[in-house]
């Protein structure tokens, strides 16, 4: 991708909210702000909005850069922009931090405007629903009554399933990629882990770190090591570092020995510096809790009887975290209600982070269908 | 484009546009680039899914609007409910499945009836090719021994004999040969079979 086809430099918005929001665990945020970035123009008929949902440790910054020496472009800017597969000159894409995000929306992290301080653990555990939520109240502030299209993946893809649940008649189209109907035991348990880490972490303080000058970044940083070791398949972690050695030789002692630990201490460093704890607990939570079958006896197609939207269901075939057979249940259950289905189980050797990569079949892919909604 | 795209359409797949009923639900296994489904719908508002393993092919046939499922047709077709739809279609797809007989009960699970065409290996060509001491090679049978992904070819004997054994119902057979129909020998004179079947089950 050349940077040419780039958004280019792009700013994050704020919008405020004063209307309280009643979320599913029965608190209310009297008010709340959520940060935003949009690419492309939103048409005269306010047809071609498409929302992109953002996974575990994701944010409203979705493409382009800041500056021009931004080392780094957005999340997904490998999809977006004037050309590229999410066509920016077709489309006005939306991004936006979700509820209890430490990327500028109301999150742990932020400051309460009722004390003037961080809300800290005083931030109440937020859902899939409640994300769904708070981002129908960001296209009512946008003014746009319906989506072209909604796109997420993994735990984004669960949003986009909730689209279709909550506001079936606002989406005309849904990406579910590399998600699930809800997480596996297994899947719970990695998370479970990854908690533990920061709550044990003595800088954790309860959540309250902030008024303690301090950071859980130890913690932070296990979670995120051990998140890292699951968004890889074996094949990739073999054929990025096998068994290679950081020194050439042994050092027989506990400091980085192969290229994978440090490989993985880099990530955890970086991450322990830019994220905050208190978010990482609640979204590996919003994670858990989510299970739009439940309600249904665990029917998925009953959940999803009232959906309306034509769906795109893709998934990664070394995807062990949101295998394949996960995705595979959503397409039933879309089978069961006749809904319009496309399910691509796309050949990759990169795990879960699959989803992120500029594939060429991926992209194809992408680009194919985006190239035939209507806007 | 429309018209362009019916005359020049498989003689077997206008065949098979004659047994598929209108605005019923069709499932095409192994549906390629998805000219069929799109046949169907365009001329009998038909709706229904494709089935297609093949990246390329699926890739074209979701570039055609087909409603796409990538799977492996091997491993059956769980995920379909029992019944679900008015024709489960495989065309020219049965010789190259290693698990035959459970596609074919699984045709019938999921679909009320079930279209299945394969290229006749007793057609007359094939049989002179063995009798002088080669593998048939033609327009149904257009491999070499080496590179083909037929595994399973099979003659309308044998077919009738398999639908037979298993308690499937013919309800209708036709024997083409290069778009015509062959009422005569059908085994001997015929190169395509096609067979509209359904469950003595239900």
């Amino acid at each position: 991708m050349s940077e040419s086809n780039s958004v280019g430099i792009v700013k994050a918005q704020v919008a405020h909210f004063n209307e309280p929001l009643a979320l599913q665990s029965g608190a209310i945020l009297p008010q709340y702000h959520l940060a935003y970035e949009t690419y492309g123009e939103l048409n005269a008929t306010k047809s071609n909005a498409v929302l992109i949902c953002h996974a575990l440790s994701g944010n409203h910054h979705v493409a382009g850069r800041y500056s021009e020496d931004d080392k780094y472009p957005g999340w997904w800017d490998n999809l977006i922009g004037p050309g590229r597969p999410l066509d920016t000159n077709k489309f006005f894409v939306i991004g936006l931090n979700n509820l209890g995000g430490c990327h500028g929306s109301s999150g742990p992290s932020s400051v309460d405007p009722l004390t003037d301080r961080p809300y800290s653990a005083t931030f109440p555990v937020v859902t899939v629903e409640d994300w769904v939520e708070s981002q129908a109240r960001l296209l009512d502030y946008l003014g746009i009554e319906q989506l072209a299209a909604v796109i997420g993946g993994s735990l984004g893809g669960m949003q986009a399933l909730q689209w279709n649940i909550a506001y079936p008649e606002r989406v005309r189209h849904a990406f579910v990629i590399a998600s699930a109907p809800n997480l596996t035991a297994q899947n719970m348990a990695f998370n479970e882990v990854a908690r533990q880490a920061i709550i044990t972490d003595p800088e954790f303080y309860e959540g309250d770190y902030y008024n303690h000058g301090t950071v859980p970044r130890r913690g932070l940083r296990i979670a995120r090591m051990l998140g890292h070791i699951t968004y890889l398949s074996d094949d990739v972690m073999g054929e990025k570092f096998g068994r290679k050695l950081r020194h050439g030789e042994l050092k027989y002692s506990f400091d980085v020995e192969f290229e994978m630990e440090s490989y993985l201490r880099y990530q955890g460093d970086k991450f322990a510096g830019e994220f905050d704890a208190n978010t990482y607990l609640r979204m590996t939570r919003a994670l858990d809790y989510f299970d739009p079958a439940k309600a249904f006896g665990g029917d998925l197609s009953q959940a999803l009887k009232h959906a309306k939207a034509k769906f795109i269901v893709i998934s990664f075939t070394t995807d062990w975290r949101f295998s394949p057979s996960r995705s595979r249940e959503i397409v039933q259950a879309l089978l069961d209600n006749a809904l319009p289905v496309k399910y691509a189980e796309v050949t990759s050797a990169h795990g879960h982070d699959a989803f992120l990569m500029p594939d060429p079949h991926y992209h194809d892919i992408m680009r194919a269908y985006l190239e035939q909604v209507k806007v | 484009m429309k018209n362009a795209n019916i005359t020049n359409i498989r003689p077997d797949f206008a065949l098979i546009t004659n047994w598929v009923r209108a605005k019923t639900k069709v499932l095409d296994l192994g549906c390629g680039d998805g000219t069929l489904l799109t046949h169907l719908h365009e001329t009998l508002d038909t709706t229904g899914y494709g089935i297609e393993k093949d990246d390329a092919n699926w890739l074209e046939a979701l570039k055609n609007g087909v409603d796409v499922i990538q799977m492996n047709l091997e491993e059956g077709l769980s995920g379909f409910e029992d019944q679900s739809f008015d024709t489960v279609i495989l065309s020219q797809t049965l010789q190259a499945m290693h698990n035959t007989e459970t596609i074919v009960e699984e045709m019938l699970r999921v679909g009320r009836e079930a279209i299945v065409t394969f290229p006749n290996f007793g057609y007359w060509r094939n049989r002179l090719q063995i009798a002088t001491g080669n593998m048939p090679v033609s327009k149904t049978l257009p491999y070499q021994w080496y590179d083909t992904p037929n595994v399973h070819l099979c003659t309308i004997h044998d077919f009738d004999e398999f639908c037979n054994n298993h308690h499937i119902q013919v309800i209708e057979r036709k024997v083409i040969t290069d778009g015509e129909d062959v009422h005569v020998l059908p085994n001997l004179m015929g190169n395509l079979a096609m067979y509209r079947l359904k469950s003595n089950h239900t």
